[in-house]
């Protein structure tokens, strides 16, 4: 693997940055670089917010994205902002609460939905996230990313947070079937 | 092996140095420096203060380092600005420590959590009055662990404060960084040996650093922001001020082979070198790897130490270059220290961008396209 | 030897201070209190900004700095927090303490660290000729001031009680004995510790505003200087331009170094478990 692009994007307090650590340091348990990047408002929470993370066999040098192979949009307000007009080809995920006019092949799953319906934690839907992008892009492999978030989830919380990373994949096994 | 952010590696960089004292306020984007230094230095024995403004913690730091302590502050823009009188304090009472200003986008409050390269020509003419400035400029987390460490040894060995001059992007971005156990050498401040009656605060050695003595330990001298002799109390002489501010100048003039440091891609054969520092320089190297793929003899010259300029090693490239393009995030600061050190001898061009925005691989290469 | 010769630079004399300032007096006070205060001398530091008073230290043989306008206290927190054993005082003046250190000087108060601060109020800034200073009275005349001062003074000793100092006391040049006193016990206070020194500036603040001479003006000290006792007796009409001289407020409350190295210990404690 050469060099992955991943952008995530949703709005302030959503865990998108959290997500990208998860993400870079399951690549770094795979002996791969990986460098996080972010940017943000002044507001810790609401606004748009964008997690990037870039996967490479070999050293990163520009840390930003301008070439996503994934693109993931929690928001309408991050999807306008970070999702709308990719290029054919790249892969874009966005929660189904996204209520704006969406491009043309479009991957539209139940994440927050997911997390709040089925788990009872609406806050853990960017683990679901997690799970859902890896299952589509198969950036690392499976058990490497579930050490990587339980590497960084609060004790105690690691069942729920294994459950949100599996629903996740299986978002992505059912919206293929 | 850890995924860590810039000002993450910043803080175990200046623990492994042997930071005793950090005096901080809390700014956008450096705030994580502060935050993890108040966790972590407790346990170690050590002392933090969040003060009650960027000037009182800058000051705290200096008083600190009087009695002994390696001390180390934070800031970015706006409190970089504030510092500035007290930056020029420790630097003419020869107090050893390190200021970080993680670089946001100005003038003013600017741009909190966008990058920038604005504060280059702060950094060297901050503060008022003339005085040498030692300033490194790190590109990634690992090169910011270990230009802390070096910052940190710097100031002791040369008893001057030291900017260590990040920006945003290195400063929140995560990569990888190993931190070994063994750090190389680790510099404290010279003693004084004699007896403490005859002590002069401020003769110098003949490496033009006087042995520094800490406050509480029976010398009892005098320090002073006004011209000051060797004794340490106030002079109205003007021999005495002129001699003061050229043997400042010297001490970091004479050891510029110790204090400076480039980093070169391509540079053998290069016609056309990128002078890039910081994150910016992450860029250029992308852009120098492609212009090279295409047969574009570009090259990649990038301080590590942006004060004193490299300007020894800038000049030892110029045979066979036919243009130098500084690319930097500002309308164009650094680029008038190549401009002057090239004078005239190959023409030298600028890519610059001050809208938060980390200057991509694409802008280098599309100019690199254009001059080749 | 007395306080003065043991504790004063002798070489560095005579001073730089106008004839008549009452600021030498008040360093005699201050020297004298140290040595009453039995502190080592070795493990004294006093600490200074900008201005008439501020050029103290430098007569004073401890260890001194000399630091920036107003930023005295933020350089000695430094001093006190990264080495707690050390006795740090600060000698500063009312424009260095109260208006360009404003801020330093109520979160000192507030943080309550071991620090013991003489503001040397002479009502003007002296050093640079005579400007009006937040201790100047609404009315008097400075160089910025041609017209009468349009700002009004304010109590060093209340706010200094209100931020949070836990010892607070006021004397003068002419109640000199009184005043070292009040420093030795402010230095034995383990807090934050305040103790205005009004002394007179007859050059820049006297002459400009028809004070008469030095004499007139520790005179004027004497009369003014009251009690706590003799001021209570007194109306609010009679009270107008005195001030009460004396210990005004004494308080316990947590020292900050004290308290930051207490976690320092627990942090060890838990370490060792």
């Amino acid at each position: 693997m050469k060099r992955s692009e991943i952008r995530l994007s949703g709005s302030g307090g959503q865990g998108i940055i959290l997500a990208g650590i998860i993400l870079a340091e399951a690549a770094l348990l795979e002996g791969k670089n990986a460098v996080q990047s972010q940017s943000y408002g002044p507001e810790a929470r609401g606004g748009a917010s964008k997690s990037e993370v870039i996967i490479s066999s070999e050293s990163v040098d520009y840390p930003k994205v301008t070439d996503p192979s994934l693109v993931l949009a929690l928001t309408s307000e991050a999807y306008t902002k970070y999702a709308r007009g990719c290029s054919a080809g790249v892969v874009v995920l966005v929660d189904d609460s996204v209520n704006t006019l969406l491009d043309e092949g479009v991957l539209s799953l139940p994440i927050i939905r997911t997390a709040r319906e089925e788990l009872g934690r609406p806050i853990v839907a960017n683990i679901v996230a997690l799970g859902a992008i890896n299952g589509v892009a198969k950036l690392v492999a499976p058990e490497s990313l579930e050490k990587a978030v339980l590497n960084r989830v609060p004790k105690g919380t690691e069942d729920l947070n294994r459950k949100a990373l599996h629903l996740g994949y299986k978002l992505i096994a059912e919206s293929n079937s | 092996m850890l995924l860590l952010q810039g000002n993450e590696a910043c803080v175990e960089g200046a623990l492994a140095a042997g930071l005793d004292f950090y005096a901080g306020y809390p700014i956008t984007p450096s705030t994580e420096i502060a935050e993890l230094l108040a966790a972590k230095l407790p346990r170690q024995g050590g002392s933090f203060i969040q003060m009650e403004d960027e000037i009182s913690a800058m000051a705290a730091v200096i008083g600190a380092s009087l009695t002994g302590a390696k001390t180390m502050t934070a800031t970015s823009g706006p409190g970089f600005s504030l510092k500035q009188e007290n930056l020029g304090y420790a630097m003419y009472t020869e107090t050893p420590c390190v200021v970080v200003n993680v670089q946001r986008g100005g003038p003013s409050t600017g741009q909190p959590t966008m990058p920038s390269q604005g504060d280059v020509m702060q950094a060297r003419w901050g503060t008022h009055g003339d005085h040498p400035v030692i300033a490194l400029s790190p590109s990634s987390v690992e090169e910011t662990f270990w230009l802390t460490i070096r910052a940190m040894n710097l100031s002791e060995k040369y008893r001057t404060p030291v900017i260590l001059l990040m920006d945003e992007v290195v400063g929140h971005m995560r990569e990888r960084i190993e931190i070994p156990q063994d750090i190389g050498e680790v510099i404290n401040r010279k003693k004084p040996t004699g007896d403490p009656k005859d002590y002069l605060p401020f003769k110098p050695d003949a490496d033009l650093v006087p042995p520094m003595a800490s406050f509480g330990e029976g010398y009892r001298f005098h320090v002073t922001g006004l011209t000051h002799d060797e004794s340490g109390f106030p002079s109205g002489s003007n021999k005495i001020t002129g001699e003061l501010i050229q043997r400042l100048h010297d001490k970091i003039d004479r050891n510029y082979a110790d204090i400076v440091q480039v980093e070169t891609e391509h540079m053998e054969d290069a016609e056309i070198a990128v002078v890039a520092y910081g994150s910016t320089a992450r860029s250029a190297s992308r852009a120098v790897k492609q212009a090279r793929e295409q047969g574009i003899k570009a090259g990649l010259f990038r301080p590590i130490t942006i004060w004193p300029f490299p300007a020894q090693e800038l000049k030892s490239c110029l045979a066979g270059l036919k243009h130098v393009v500084v690319a930097e995030m500002n309308l164009g600061q650094l680029i008038l220290e190549v401009e002057r050190q090239v004078a005239g001898a190959v023409s030298v061009g600028g890519i610059m961008r001050a809208d938060g925005e980390l200057i991509t691989p694409a802008q280098i290469l599309a100019y690199l396209q254009e001059v080749k | 030897m007395s306080g003065e010769d043991k504790y004063l630079r002798s070489n560095r004399l005579p001073h730089i201070l106008c004839p008549g300032c009452g600021h030498g007096i008040v360093m005699g006070a201050v020297v004298r209190a140290i040595e009453k205060a039995g502190l080592d001398q070795n493990k004294t530091v006093i600490v200074s900004g900008i201005g008439c008073s501020s050029r103290l230290p430098g007569y004073m043989d401890f260890d001194t700095l000399h630091t920036t306008h107003g930023r005295a206290l933020a350089f000695a927190t430094g001093i006190k927090f990264a080495k707690p054993e050390l006795n740090v005082i600060v000698v500063t003046g009312d424009g260095d303490a109260l208006a360009i250190g404003g801020n330093h000087f109520i979160h000192s108060c507030r943080r309550n660290i071991d620090i013991t601060t003489i503001v040397l109020n002479n009502r003007i800034y002296g050093m640079t000729s005579g400007q009006f200073s937040p201790m100047t009275p609404q009315g008097h005349l400075a160089t910025t001031a041609p017209f009468g001062n349009v700002d009004r003074d304010f109590d060093i000793c209340e706010l200094s009680k209100a931020a949070g100092a836990t010892y607070v006391a006021r004397s003068t040049a002419y109640h000199v004995a009184q005043l070292t006193d009040l420093v030795s016990k402010a230095i034995m206070n383990k807090g934050f510790s305040v103790v205005e020194a009004v002394s007179q500036c007859p050059t820049y603040y006297g002459r400009r505003n028809k004070m008469g001479s030095a004499v007139d003006m520790m005179n004027d000290q004497k009369a003014s200087g009251v009690t706590a006792a003799a001021a209570a007796k007194l109306t609010p009409e009679q009270m107008v331009g005195k001030y009460v001289i004396g210990e005004l407020h004494k308080a316990e409350a947590p020292e900050y170094t004290a308290r930051y190295h207490s976690i320092v210990d627990s942090l060890k404690d838990k370490e060792m478990k």
